[in-house]
């Protein structure tokens, strides 16, 4: 089991999927850093995106990496739209309502899927989804390959829109100093939604990610809550870096777990990474606000 | 996925919407169905099947066997000894025991007088508990687990074979091949799903293979479902096996073969016993897997000019010729035999009267049914291989002889 | 006004006790048993979230403890499941301990907590799922053996009157939480905790006796549901669906109140039935629900009882 070949495989493959819980992570602590609440909703609207993308692909034939420029802007325009008409306005600034309302939108999304889709599970059937390539001594399916590379390319592009733009500057100022950024003529209600919007566009993005290589059911939105937040809690909360490379942490976590302690013990790692953190270092790795 | 026609098949609501327009309402309460008699006088199978979830294949297949069987039992006079026809009561389980049971239970309330069902074991045993509340005959059509006959529940029955008796027969063959072939082979793998059927199964074989002489190297347990084999190929790869026995239902064993073959896992065999994915729908749809692996399973007697003709006829549907078409269409000739020689609905005569049942095993290769605490013991599994057959990919019994079409191929070629 | 409410109260009583007799209905009676159980749980809930104001978003795991602790007595040790129910709540009360003592001494609170509560039941759940002597994946199966003192009943009527037991005795519970010093502290907890903690209030202490309290409730509903339908497996046991459900049921009738997790519970069950009636797919009674839920916490926080309450007043103002 400790052969270097083993484990340099299971390290790359702890990294392909690691790549897409960064992107999923990334939009999270982006909701997180700049609106402070906790979005419960994030692994059933991830669960919706993946919906999304199965349906264009199996009624429009649209490959789910080109579907990339019609998912993520449409749940850009979904988060918007949820946060600015229905979290944000009946929510009215409580911490605690936050909480509940999008834990109740995850179980009207889970719920409304389960009963359109049923609970089958749903794969793509990909005509490369089985093409191999090599990385090292690992053979890796295309599709893992491309969405790795895909998930580095869009966190840098949210990077650069973060950094460089002025609705980043405009984001990061919100995040920083709320009354000051709304003296200053920032809409602040706007940018809330925008943040949000963002945080769900990178859902939009990880679907179409995931899909060639993973399935879809109604529930499956529980497993990625668990990851998304033990990532974002890792990393710190509000931190990209941190979700980055907490995001790889847990992909490498996830997959030396099931290579050392067996498929079920395996899984152990994520809850009990997240336990820990939050007891003993509950800004993560790179967080700063406790 | 091919739909199966449900021509013959009412749903549970159904079934109530029928019996309240004729019995009384037990309360005013409007909205709320009340508990009913049945009206018609047709002798209602409840089926407790898989229709939805990871399972809806092969849970359709079963639906789509059984209303076969219900459609050629009444196209032949029905239950003649009580003058009344078979209907069929559909019910979705959702791959869950607990969901299963109460199934039962809401069905058992409303009439039903007899069920089959569950395709998984881990619903088998709850749903056929939830029917001994009510002694009503319950028929497991697919389901290996031996815990299922020896609860001492007096109303559970099986024509087909159970785990303990198919693992060693599974033992026994595989031993035979692989002396066959100058006994190359002496290190396997299993690779199991975690519930009652997977593991139950692999530890039988676990035991009988070190019995024999292999060694286990590794028992590996995976959940239901699993997307992702990657690390489980990485574990058999450091393992170095000779054998690969996977015990999964159908995604996981064809998700499993595949990931195998991608990572270029080097095995011998890979041997399964009760693989849930080997069948005709497999072979078809990715032969560059198929080719080669080997499955001891229910199978149909391939000699038999019946199985044949059923054959052709399921296929004619636009649907596979799988297992669990045929058991469940024995499942239900089973249970119409207990009803025709009863000679009534009285639960307890009609569990006589299976428990004594000597059906015509019709298209399967067993043995002359003979019930022994509610198992068939004439029940038999056999080894099937994949393997080119003019120019085409098919399944060819290998074991036992009286039935085999071919010979094994072991180890697969290079 | 008190012996009013006494009254009311005892009425109540009597009607639950004679419910049964007057529904003369299996499957009604069944209807009944389900909305108590789904009310007992939300009590557990209720006493942590609603008066302690610590929400928990793993509650599941009191619920299966004592429904694995009972089963496994029973299955492997061949111990009666009543004393299994009474070794069950003891358990839920320790793991309430458990996760208290560590969330609470690290300071967790808010949305911090119900993750980390969240987080736990994952772990049990992954743990359940892995060892022998909970039958790992399998799960277990409770062998079917229907007498009053194996804790299986031939008929509805008899899980009724258990589960009406459980039912009285955590309400019993709340309405003294409302009337004593106990829980008048909880609910300052609730309304500011760091002004509880200066005003001398021991916090720590507080909040480790209603999760424990909260374990106890919550894992004798889990032994009862094992009991119940026979069977439990570690999605079951620990899964997130069930924290969701203890949760939602408290929070629509009304968190905070005595009978908020009843009228919850009630609104639920009818809403369910009537989906199931009218639809064969699952899932569309949890959207309904879910819907509730959204609009509860926007417009009508108090939960359904605030309805009524508010509605009440009305109609005394009149």
């Amino acid at each position: 089991m400790l052969e270097p070949v083993i484990l340099l495989t299971a390290l790359i493959n702890g990294l392909m999927f690691g790549a897409i819980y960064a992107l999923v992570a990334l939009g999270l602590t982006l909701i997180y850093g700049v609106l402070h609440i906790i979005n419960f909703a994030h692994g059933a609207l991830l669960m919706l995106a993946m919906y999304a993308v199965f349906l264009l692909f199996t009624q429009f034939q649209l490959d789910p990496y080109l579907a990339l420029p019609v998912v993520v802007p449409g749940f850009f325009v979904l988060g918007y739209v949820l946060y600015r008409f229905l979290i944000g306005k009946l929510a009215r600034g409580k911490d605690q309502n936050i909480l509940l309302i999008t834990l109740g939108l995850s179980v009207v999304l889970e719920n409304g899927a389960l009963f359109f889709f049923k609970a089958d599970i749903q794969t793509l059937n990909l005509e490369y989804a089985y093409d191999m390539i090599e990385i090292g001594p690992a053979l890796v399916t295309l599709p893992k390959a491309i969405s790795f590379g895909a998930s580095i390319v869009i966190g840098l592009a949210l990077w650069a829109l973060m950094a460089k733009t002025d609705l980043g500057k405009a984001i990061r100022a919100v995040a920083k100093e709320r009354v000051g950024a709304r003296l200053m003529g920032i809409d602040v209600d706007h940018i809330f939604a925008v943040s949000y919007g963002i945080g769900i566009a990178c859902l939009g993005a990880a679907a179409c990610l995931l899909m060639p290589s993973f399935y879809v059911t109604p529930t499956i939105g529980h497993v990625f809550v668990i990851i998304a937040f033990t990532t974002v809690v890792l990393g710190g909360m509000g931190s990209f870096v941190g979700a980055l490379i907490g995001g790889f942490l847990i992909g490498i976590t996830e997959s030396f777990g099931g290579l050392f302690l067996g498929e079920s013990l395996g899984q152990i790692g994520i809850p009990l990474i997240f336990v820990l953190i939050l007891l003993f270092r509950p800004t993560g790795l790179f967080g700063g606000k406790a | 996925m091919k739909k199966s026609p449900s021509s013959s098949g009412i749903t549970r609501r159904q079934l109530l919407a029928q019996s309240a327009a004729g019995a009384a309402v037990a309360t005013g309460i409007t909205g709320f169905p009340a508990i009913l008699k049945a009206q018609s006088n047709s002798v209602k199978i409840g089926f407790i099947h898989p229709a939805s979830g990871g399972l809806a294949y092969p849970g359709a297949q079963s639906r789509l066997g059984g209303q076969m069987a219900i459609e050629d039992i009444n196209a032949a006079g029905g239950i003649k000894s009580l003058g009344a026809k078979l209907e069929a009561v559909l019910g979705d389980s959702q791959g869950k025991p607990e969901i299963g049971a109460s199934e039962v239970e809401k069905m058992a309330s409303a009439g039903v007088h007899a069920f089959t069902g569950c395709y998984q074991s881990a619903v088998g045993l709850a749903a056929s508990q939830a029917a001994a509340k009510y002694n009503l005959p319950f028929s497991i059509d697919v389901g290996v687990s031996d815990t299922l006959v020896n609860r001492g529940l007096k109303n559970v029955f099986r024509m087909a074979d159970g785990y303990g008796r198919i693992t060693s027969d599974a033992v026994d063959n595989l031993n035979q091949i692989n002396q066959g072939a100058g006994s190359p082979a002496k290190s396997a793998v299993i690779v199991h799903e975690e519930s009652e059927f997977g593991t139950g199964t692999a530890r039988l074989l676990s035991g009988k293979l070190k019995e024999s002489g292999w060694e286990v190297k590794d028992v590996i347990k995976h959940a239901n479902p699993t997307r992702n084999f990657d690390n489980i190929a990485l574990r058999i790869r450091s393992m170095k096996p000779d054998v690969v026995i996977p015990v999964n239902y159908p995604g996981e064993y064809i998700l499993l073969a595949q990931t195998l073959k991608q990572q270029r896992v080097p095995f011998m065999a890979s041997y399964s016993v009760l693989g849930g994915g080997f069948n005709f729908k497999f072979l078809d749809e990715k032969p560059e897997i198929a080719e080669h692996m080997i499955d001891f399973n229910h199978w149909y007697d391939p000699t038999s000019a019946k199985a044949k003709e059923m054959r052709k006829r399921v296929e004619a549907t636009g649907n596979y010729f799988t297992f669990e078409v045929y058991c469940t269409y024995n499942s239900i000739r089973l249970l119409a035999d207990g009803f025709e020689r009863a000679g009534s609905k009285d639960p307890d005569a009609v569990n006589a009267a299976l428990a004594s049942s000597t059906l015509d095993p019709l298209i399967m290769p067993y043995g002359p049914t003979k019930m022994v605490n509610g198992q068939n013991m004439g029940a038999r599994a056999v080894a099937i291989q994949a393997q080119m057959s003019g120019g085409k990919l098919d399944a060819q019994v290998i074991y036992p002889t009286a039935f085999a079409s071919a010979q094994p191929i072991f180890p697969r070629p290079a | 006004m008190r012996s009013v409410k006494l009254q009311t109260l005892g009425v109540g009583v009597v009607f639950l006790v004679a419910l049964p007799w007057l529904l003369d209905s299996e499957f009604l009676i069944g209807f009944a048993v389900l909305v108590l159980y789904s009310a007992t749980l939300g009590q557990s809930w209720n006493i942590l979230g609603g008066y302690a104001g610590q929400f928990s978003f793993g509650s599941v795991l009191f619920f299966g403890t004592g429904a694995y602790t009972s089963s496994i007595l029973h299955v492997t040790y061949g111990i009666n499941p009543w004393i299994g129910l009474l070794v069950g709540v003891v358990m839920g009360m320790a793991v309430g301990a458990f996760v208290g003592f560590l969330s609470f001494r690290f300071g967790l609170r808010g949305s911090y907590f119900a993750l980390i509560t969240l987080a736990f039941a994952e772990a049990f759940r992954i743990l359940a799922n892995t060892v022998e002597f909970t039958g790992a994946g399998i799960g277990i199966y409770i062998p079917l053996r229907q007498e009053p003192a194996n804790f299986q009943f031939t008929s509805q009527m008899g899980f009724y009157y258990v589960i009406l037991a459980f039912f009285l005795i955590s309400t019993y519970i709340t309405l003294r939480l409302e009337h004593t010093r106990f829980g008048a502290r909880l609910m300052a907890i609730r309304e500011n905790e760091d002004a509880a903690e200066a005003l001398g209030v021991n916090t720590f202490r507080h909040k480790m006796l209603a999760i424990m309290i909260s374990g106890g409730i919550g894992a004798a509903g889990g032994t009862f549901y094992a009991q119940y339908y026979l069977y439990i497996d570690p999605y079951i046991a620990y899964g997130v669906e069930k924290s969701v459900e203890m949760l939602l049921v408290s929070i629509i009738g009304g968190m905070g109140t005595v009978f908020g997790p009843l009228v919850g519970a009630f609104a639920l069950h009818s809403i369910n039935e009537i989906a199931r009636h009218y639809l064969e797919a699952p899932g569309m009674s949890l959207v309904v629900y879910g819907v509730i839920l959204v609009l509860i916490i926007g417009f009508l926080p108090d939960g359904l009882i605030g309805l009524l309450k508010s509605k009440k007043k009305a109609g005394d103002d009149a």
